[in-house]
C-alpha cells in the first residue's frame, strides 16, 4: 500500500495506522467512543494481508494481558479502549511497566466517573501521566489533537516504546476520536520477520532457539535490594526519556502578553480563542504539549518567562495545571478553566475565562 | 561388590530431566509441584520441543516455575496465563504455549480467562494444579476447597451456606466446543505419576496438531496448607478429594 489522501475518524486512522506501520497484533473490547478501532480492523481483515492478529477479547483485562504476552515475545502489540475500559487495564499495565516491555495503550477519553458519560472528556490526565496501576511507574504518554496525529503517534509510540522497553499511551479525547478530518496515510511497512523480532528483541521469551540461554518475562523479584535495583534502574530510564524525549507546539507565544496551555482537541478550540483575543486587543500565546509524560516542563517555563499569567483549559476539573504550576514554580498566576460532564467550551467562553479569571 | 561396577551406564534406569535446573526449589516437602515440572520438563525434552516451548507461570505457588523448567516463560498477572498464552500462541504459531496455574488461578480470579480462551479453543496446554487451597498465601479456601475442609478463611470448615459450593472447573471446560482433550490426573503414587506424563504428552501433541485447547488437572496434595504429612495429605487425598474429583479423562475427541 502506498501512501494515500483519505477522509476518516480518529478511530478508524487508528486502525489503519497500526497495519501500515506494521503491528503485529491488536486486542480489543467494545467501548463507546473508541469501537471504531476493532471494528475498522475486523473489516480490513490484515490476517490476509500483513499477517496482523486481531482479537476481540472476553474483557478489556483479558485484552490488556494479550497485549502483555505479545509484548513479552518481542512482538508490536496494542490495544485501545476508552476511560472505565482503561481503568480495567491498570493491573496489565503496571505488569507491562514492570516487565519492561514495549506496546501501544489507547485511551479515546469519555467523562466519568464510573461509567459517566460516552461523551469526550480529559479527566484521565492524572491517571495517565501519575501511574494509574500500582507501583512507581510512568507510561510515554502522547496527546494527538488531529486526526493526523492519530496516525503519527502509532508509529513514534509504537517506536518511543520500543526503544526505552516501556509502554506508550496515545491519550486521545472523545472528539479526536470521533471527528473526521483529511489524513495522510504512511505507506505500508512490512512486518517485522520472526528472524527480525528475535534480532532487535533478544529479551524476549519466544522459544530459545538455538538453544540459547532462557528468558523469562517477570516483574517478580522477592529479593528487597534486588527490586530496589530494578527500580532505579526503572527511574533512570524515565530520567533518560524526560530529558530527550518532551514534545510541543507553541502558537505565537513570544509577542505574547498571557499563555494559554491546553493540549489535545481543547488546545484547537484555544487557538480561535487566541485569535479572537487578538482582535480585541489581548496577546494570548498557546503551548501545546505533545508529551504529556514526560511534561514539557522546560517549554512551559521558558513560555511563561514575562508572562502575565496562564490559563490551563482542560476538559477535567484541573489536572495537567499542576504540572503547569511545578513547571513554573508558580511564578505567574495559573488559573483552571474546564468544562465537565462532556460538554466542549466554545472559543468565546475560553476568552471570557481568560477575561474573568486573569484580566479583570 | 564394588559400587563403580553397579554405577554404569548400562546400568542407569534412572536421571534427572536435562530441562530440569540444578537449584533448590521452594516448594515444601510432600508438595506435588516439583513431581509436575519433572513431567514437564520430561515431556517437553521428548517430543523435541526445547527450543519452541514458551511456558507462562502463574501467580501462586508455581509463580517461580520459571526457575525450575529449562525453557522460555512469561510469568503473568493473577488468573491471566490463558489470556497472556493465547497471544503468544496467535502470533508464534510455531511454538508450542502451555499455561501452568493452581486452583485460584484458573477457577476463581481467572475464570473468564480460562474459560474464554478454552472456547475460543486456543492451541495450548493448559496445567492445572488442584490441592483445594491457597498455598502461596498461607493456607486460604480456594473455590475447590471441599465441603468441611479447614482452610485459614474457613477455620471451622467450608460451609455451603457460607462460601457456596466447590468448582469443578475442568468439568465446564470438557463441555466447551474448544477443547479436545480435558483429564484429571495425580501424581500420589508411580503409576499414577506415569498416567499424568501420558496426559501432559498426549495435551502437548495436541498443541502440536492445533487441534485446539487440552487441560490436564492434577490433583495434588498441598502438606503445608493441609497442615498434615506429606504422606498423611497423599492418604487424604485419597480419601477425600478423589470422590469430588475423580480421576480419568473428561473429553478426548
Amino acid at each position: 500500500m502506498k501512501e494515500e489522501v483519505k477522509l476518516m475518524k480518529g478511530n478508524e486512522a487508528v486502525a489503519h495506522a497500526a497495519i501500515r506501520y506494521g503491528c503485529d497484533g491488536y486486542f480489543g473490547y467494545p467501548i463507546t467512543p473508541q469501537s471504531e478501532v476493532l471494528e475498522t480492523l475486523e473489516l480490513l481483515a490484515p490476517w490476509d494481508t500483513t499477517g496482523m492478529v486481531v482479537l476481540q477479547a472476553e474483557s478489556e483485562v483479558a485484552a490488556i494481558n494479550m497485549v502483555y504476552g505479545g509484548a513479552a515475545t518481542g512482538k508490536a502489540v496494542m490495544t485501545s479502549s476508552s476511560s472505565p475500559g482503561i481503568s480495567l487495564k491498570q493491573e496489565g499495565i503496571s505488569y507491562l511497566a514492570g516487565a519492561e516491555l514495549p506496546a501501544l495503550i489507547l485511551n479515546v477519553m469519555r467523562g466519568g466517573p464510573g461509567l459517566g458519560t460516552i461523551q469526550p472528556s480529559q479527566a484521565d490526565y492524572f491517571q495517565a501521566t501519575k501511574g494509574g496501576g500500582h507501583g512507581d511507574y510512568h507510561l510515554i504518554v502522547l496527546a494527538p489533537s488531529t486526526v493526523q496525529e492519530m496516525v503519527d503517534f502509532v508509529g513514534l509510540g509504537f517506536d518511543l516504546s520500543f526503544k526505552y522497553r516501556t509502554p506508550a499511551m496515545i491519550l486521545a479525547d472523545g472528539i479526536v476520536g470521533q471527528m473526521m478530518e483529511k489524513v495522510v496515510l504512511p505507506e505500508q511497512r512490512p512486518r517485522r520477520t520472526e528472524e527480525e523480532v528475535r534480532r532487535q528483541c533478544p529479551w524476549a521469551a519466544n522459544g530459545r532457539e538455538g538453544l540459547r540461554k532462557r528468558n523469562v518475562i517477570t516483574s517478580l523479584e522477592l529479593e528487597s535490594s534486588k527490586m530496589e535495583e530494578i527500580n532505579d534502574r526503572l527511574q533512570a530510564r524515565y530520567e533518560e526519556i524526560r530529558k530527550a524525549e518532551p514534545r510541543w507546539e507553541e502558537i505565537e507565544v513570544d509577542e505574547a502578553d498571557y499563555l494559554i496551555v491546553a493540549f489535545g482537541s481543547v488546545a484547537r478550540i484555544c487557538t480561535k480563542a487566541a485569535m479572537m483575543a487578538r482582535e480585541q486587543g489581548i496577546k494570548v500565546g498557546i503551548v501545546r504539549p505533545i508529551t504529556l509524560w514526560p511534561f514539557p516542563e522546560e517549554a512551559v517555563r521558558k513560555a511563561a518567562e514575562g508572562k502575565k499569567g496562564i490559563l490551563c483549559v482542560e476538559l477535567n476539573a484541573g489536572q495537567m495545571i499542576e504540572d503547569v504550576r511545578l513547571s513554573i514554580h508558580d511564578s505567574i498566576p495559573v488559573r483552571h478553566f474546564g468544562r465537565l460532564g462532556g460538554i466542549i467550551p466554545s472559543p468565546q467562553e475560553v476568552v471570557d475565562a481568560l477575561t474573568n479569571k486573569l484580566i479583570k | 561388590m564394588d559400587i563403580q561396577d553397579i554405577m554404569r551406564e548400562e546400568n542407569k534406569v534412572y536421571s534427572k530431566p536435562e530441562l530440569l535446573d540444578d537449584v533448590h526449589m521452594h516448594y515444601c516437602p510432600g508438595c506435588s509441584h516439583g513431581v509436575v515440572h519433572k513431567l514437564l520438563a520430561e515431556v517437553i525434552s521428548e517430543l523435541g520441543l526445547t527450543e519452541r516451548t514458551v511456558g507462562v507461570s502463574p501467580v501462586g505457588c508455581a509463580v517461580f516455575a520459571y526457575n525450575y523448567v529449562d525453557v522460555d516463560w512469561v510469568e503473568a498477572a493473577h488468573g491471566r496465563a490463558p489470556a497472556v498464552a493465547t497471544a503468544i500462541s496467535r502470533l508464534w504459531p510455531d511454538n508450542v504455549v502451555f499455561t501452568y496455574q493452581g486452583d485460584g488461578d484458573m477457577a476463581a480470579i481467572g475464570t473468564a480467562e480460562t474459560i474464554h480462551a478454552a472456547n475460543r479453543g486456543e492451541n495450548i496446554v493448559m496445567v492445572f494444579v488442584n490441592n483445594a487451597i491457597y498455598g502461596m498465601t498461607g493456607g486460604q479456601m480456594a473455590p475447590t476447597t471441599l465441603i468441611g475442609q479447614k482452610t485459614a478463611t474457613t477455620p471451622y470448615g467450608r460451609r455451603v451456606d457460607l462460601n457456596g459450593y466447590p468448582l469443578t472447573i475442568t468439568k465446564l471446560m470438557a463441555e466447551l466446543d474448544g477443547t479436545c482433550y480435558v483429564t484429571r490426573q495425580a501424581v500420589h503414587t508411580p503409576a499414577a505419576v506415569r498416567k499424568t506424563k501420558n496426559a501432559l504428552k498426549a495435551a502437548f501433541e495436541n498443541a502440536l496438531a492445533k487441534r485446539g485447547t487440552s487441560v490436564v488437572e492434577i490433583v495434588s496434595t498441598c502438606s503445608s496448607g493441609w497442615k498434615m504429612t506429606p504422606q498423611a495429605s497423599n492418604e487424604w487425598m485419597s480419601e477425600h478429594m478423589f470422590e469430588k474429583y475423580p480421576l480419568g479423562d473428561l473429553k478426548n475427541v
